[in-house]
C-alpha cells in the first residue's frame, strides 16, 4: 500500500469580504473548502469576479481571509510565506527591466543571501530549465511576451520553493506562445513535481493542464464542481482527442449551470 | 553569430547613432544661439525706433519697452565685452573672472546639490513609510519652499560662522552658500523621489513580499531602482535650483569670489558699463545649461539598459 499523497494546501471554510461595513462591501468569498495534494496540478477557473485570483492570494499569504483557515505545509499561509514555500508568477512578468534575465533570475537568491557564484549556478541551471540559455545576458525589453513569461517562472522556481502560485501567467499572450507556454510548464512540472495552482479564465488551459478543475462562481465566490482530469500525459494529440473535449464541455457545463442558477 | 554577438552588434550601432545624433543636437543648440541673438538685435531695432508720437498707442509704446544702448546694449558689444579687462588696474579679461567666479559657484552649488540629494532622498524614504507621515509633512515641505531666500541667507551665514566649530575642519563662508542651495534643492528631489519610490509595480511589490523581502531589501532592491527615472528629472531641476540658490546666497550672505558677487558688483555701476552685467549673466546661464548637461550625461548612462524601444533582432 502507498501512502496517501501529502496535503500542500488546506483550506477551511474561507470567506473574504473587503471593506466589510461599508458602502462598498463586497463578499469575495464564501464558504471555501479544499485540499490540494502536494505534487497536483490544479487550475482555478471561473468568470471575472469569481474570486479565484483572491483565493490564490490567500494561499500565497498576500491578504489574509476574513473567516476560516489557510494552511499550507500544515503551517499558517504566513509562516510559509516567510519560510519561502511559495513561487509566483501573474499575468504581467513584474521583470525588473533595469536587471538582465540572469540577475532577475537571481533575485530571490540574492534576497536569501546566497554567494554570487551559487546564484550563478542556479540561474544558468534555470536558464536550462525554461530553455533561455542563449539570453542569458539580454534585458527584459528584448524579448517576446512568451520569453518574459518564461524568465518569470525560471525566477519563481529558482529558489525550489514547493509551491507554484500562478495567477494567468499566460494571459497576455497569443494562442500560438500560450499553447507552448502550456506545454512546456507541463515539462516543468514533471521534471520538478511541484505543486501548481493555476489561475486561468480559459477552459481549454484548464483542462490541458490540470489533474483538477476547480470551478467558481461569483457573489460571492464560491466552489460550484470540482472536476477530475485524467487525460494521462499529455502531447500535442492531446489536444484532438475526444477525451479533452468530453472534459471541456463538462467544465463549460458546470461554469453555465451556475451562470442559470444565479 | 550567437544571439548575444547579435545583440551586442546591435548595441554598438545604436551607440554610433546616438553621437551622430548628438552631433545634429550640437548643431541645433547653435543655430538656436544664433536666433536667438538676432532676435535681440531684432527687438534693440524696434525698441529703438518707438518713437514719442508712439507712447500713448496700444501694445506699441504702452506696453512693449522702449530700448537704447543702456538698457540693450548692441550684442557685439556684449560679445566684445568678454575680452575687455573690468578692473584698471590688472589686464585680467571679463571671461577670466566670470570662469573663476563660475568655479567658486559651482563648488558652491555642488556641494549644496550633494546635500540636497541626500536629505531629499532621506526625506523621500520617510515619507514612504506611511501615508501618515507623508500627509503630515508634506505640507511644511512646501511651506519651507516659500520662506524668502533673502531672509534666511544671511542667518545660515551666520550661523554657519559661529556653531559649525565642532566640525574637524575649518568652516568657511561659501559652505554655508551651499547650505543656502541645499535648501532649494533637496524639495525637488523629495517630491520626486516620493513619487518614484511609489511607482514601483504593484505586481513586483506583491512579488517581493512573497519572497518575504525586508522593508530594507524591498526599498534598495525594486523602489530605489524603479525611481531612477523620477530622480533624475527631479536633479536637472535640482542642478538648475542649486545654481540660483548659489548665486542668492552669495549676493544676500554677503560672500565673495562667485558669481553673485560679480553680478552685484555689475549691476551696482551698471550705468557705467551694461555690457558687463550681460556678459555675466549670459556666464551664469552657461553654468546652468553645463551643470543640467552633467546630469542629462549620467541619466543617459544609468538608463542606457532600460530604454523601452524593442531591439530590431
Amino acid at each position: 500500500m502507498t501512502d496517501a499523497p501529502r496535503c500542500a494546501v488546506a483550506i477551511t471554510d474561507v470567506s473574504k469580504v473587503f471593506n466589510p461595513g461599508r458602502a462598498n462591501e463586497v463578499h469575495a468569498l464564501d464558504a471555501i473548502s479544499l485540499r490540494i495534494d502536494e505534487g497536483a496540478f490544479v487550475s482555478l477557473i471561473g468568470p471575472s469576479g469569481c474570486g479565484k485570483s483572491t483565493l490564490l492570494r490567500l494561499i500565497g499569504a498576500l491578504t489574509h481571509p476574513t473567516g476560516g483557515g489557510v494552511r499550507v505545509n500544515d503551517k499558517s499561509a504566513d509562516q510559509a510565506r516567510l519560510d519561502r514555500d511559495y513561487g509566483m508568477a501573474f499575468q504581467t512578468s513584474g521583470l525588473f527591466k533595469w536587471r538582465s534575465v540572469t540577475e532577475n533570475i537571481e533575485l530571490p537568491l540574492q534576497l536569501m543571501g546566497w554567494s554570487k557564484a551559487a546564484r550563478r549556478e542556479r540561474a544558468v541551471e534555470m536558464l536550462e530549465l525554461v530553455k533561455l540559455e542563449e539570453f542569458a545576458n539580454h534585458y527584459p525589453r528584448e524579448m517576446s511576451g512568451g520569453m518574459r513569461q518564461r524568465v518569470a517562472i525560471a525566477r519563481a522556481l529558482s529558489f525550489r520553493p514547493s509551491l507554484l502560485l500562478m495567477d494567468e501567467p499566460f494571459g497576455a499572450l497569443d494562442e500560438m506562445s500560450r499553447e507552448h507556454m502550456q506545454t512546456e510548464l507541463l515539462e516543468i512540472w514533471k521534471k520538478t513535481g511541484k505543486t501548481i495552482v493555476f489561475v486561468t479564465h480559459s477552459i481549454p488551459e484548464a483542462v490541458f493542464l490540470s489533474q483538477r478543475v476547480i470551478v467558481m462562481s461569483p457573489r460571492p465566490g464560491r466552489i460550484t464542481a470540482d472536476i477530475n482530469v485524467d487525460l494521462g500525459e499529455r502531447v500535442f494529440e492531446t489536444r484532438e482527442a475526444p477525451a479533452f473535449f468530453e472534459k471541456i464541455t463538462e467544465v463549460r457545463e458546470a461554469l453555465r449551470s451556475e451562470e442559470g442558477s444565479a | 553569430m550567437t544571439r548575444d554577438e547579435v545583440a551586442r552588434t546591435v548595441r554598438a550601432l545604436k551607440r554610433r547613432e546616438a553621437v551622430t545624433k548628438g552631433g545634429r543636437r550640437v548643431v541645433v543648440l547653435l543655430v538656436f544661439l544664433v536666433l536667438l541673438a538676432l532676435a535681440y538685435t531684432g527687438y534693440k531695432a524696434f525698441g529703438e525706433s518707438i518713437d514719442d508720437a508712439q507712447t500713448g498707442w496700444p501694445v506699441i509704446g504702452m506696453v512693449l519697452p522702449r530700448t537704447n544702448d543702456l538698457t540693450m546694449p548692441p550684442m557685439s558689444d556684449i560679445v566684445a565685452e568678454f575680452a575687455k579687462p573690468p578692473q584698471r588696474n590688472s589686464d585680467k579679461p571679463l571671461a577670466m573672472f566670470i570662469l573663476e567666479a563660475s568655479l567658486f559657484t559651482l563648488r558652491e552649488a555642488a556641494l549644496g546639490f550633494v546635500f540636497g540629494v541626500i536629505l531629499g532622498l532621506g526625506i523621500a524614504i520617510l515619507l514612504l513609510r506611511s501615508t501618515w507621515i507623508e500627509r503630515g509633512v508634506t505640507p511644511y515641505l512646501v511651506a519651507s519652499q516659500t520662506v524668502p531666500l533673502v531672509a534666511i541667507a544671511p542667518i545660515i551665514v551666520i550661523w554657519g560662522s559661529t556653531s559649525m566649530g565642532w566640525l574637524p575642519f575649518e568652516w568657511t563662508k561659501w559652505m554655508s552658500v551651499s547650505l543656502i542651495a541645499t535648501f532649494l534643492t533637496f524639495f525637488p528631489v523629495a517630491m520626486n523621489g516620493i513619487k518614484g519610490l511609489q511607482s514601483a509595480d504593484p505586481a513586483a511589490m506583491e512579488l517581493m513580499r512573497s519572497y518575504a523581502a525586508t522593508r530594507r531589501q524591498t526599498l534598495i532592491r525594486l523602489q530605489l531602482p524603479a525611481s531612477v527615472p523620477y530622480l533624475f528629472a527631479a536633479f536637472k531641476i535640482a542642478a538648475t535650483a542649486a545654481i540660483v540658490g548659489a548665486i542668492v546666497g552669495e549676493i544676500s550672505g554677503g560672500v565673495k569670489g562667485g558669481l553673485g558677487r560679480l553680478i552685484l558688483d555689475f549691476a551696482s555701476r551698471y550705468t557705467t558699463g551694461p555690457p558687463r552685467l550681460y556678459a555675466t549673466v549670459i556666464g551664469a546661464a552657461i553654468l546652468g545649461i553645463i551643470a543640467v548637461g552633467m546630469v542629462a550625461a549620467v541619466e543617459h548612462v544609468v538608463l542606457s539598459e532600460r530604454r523601452e524601444e524593442p531591439l530590431a533582432l
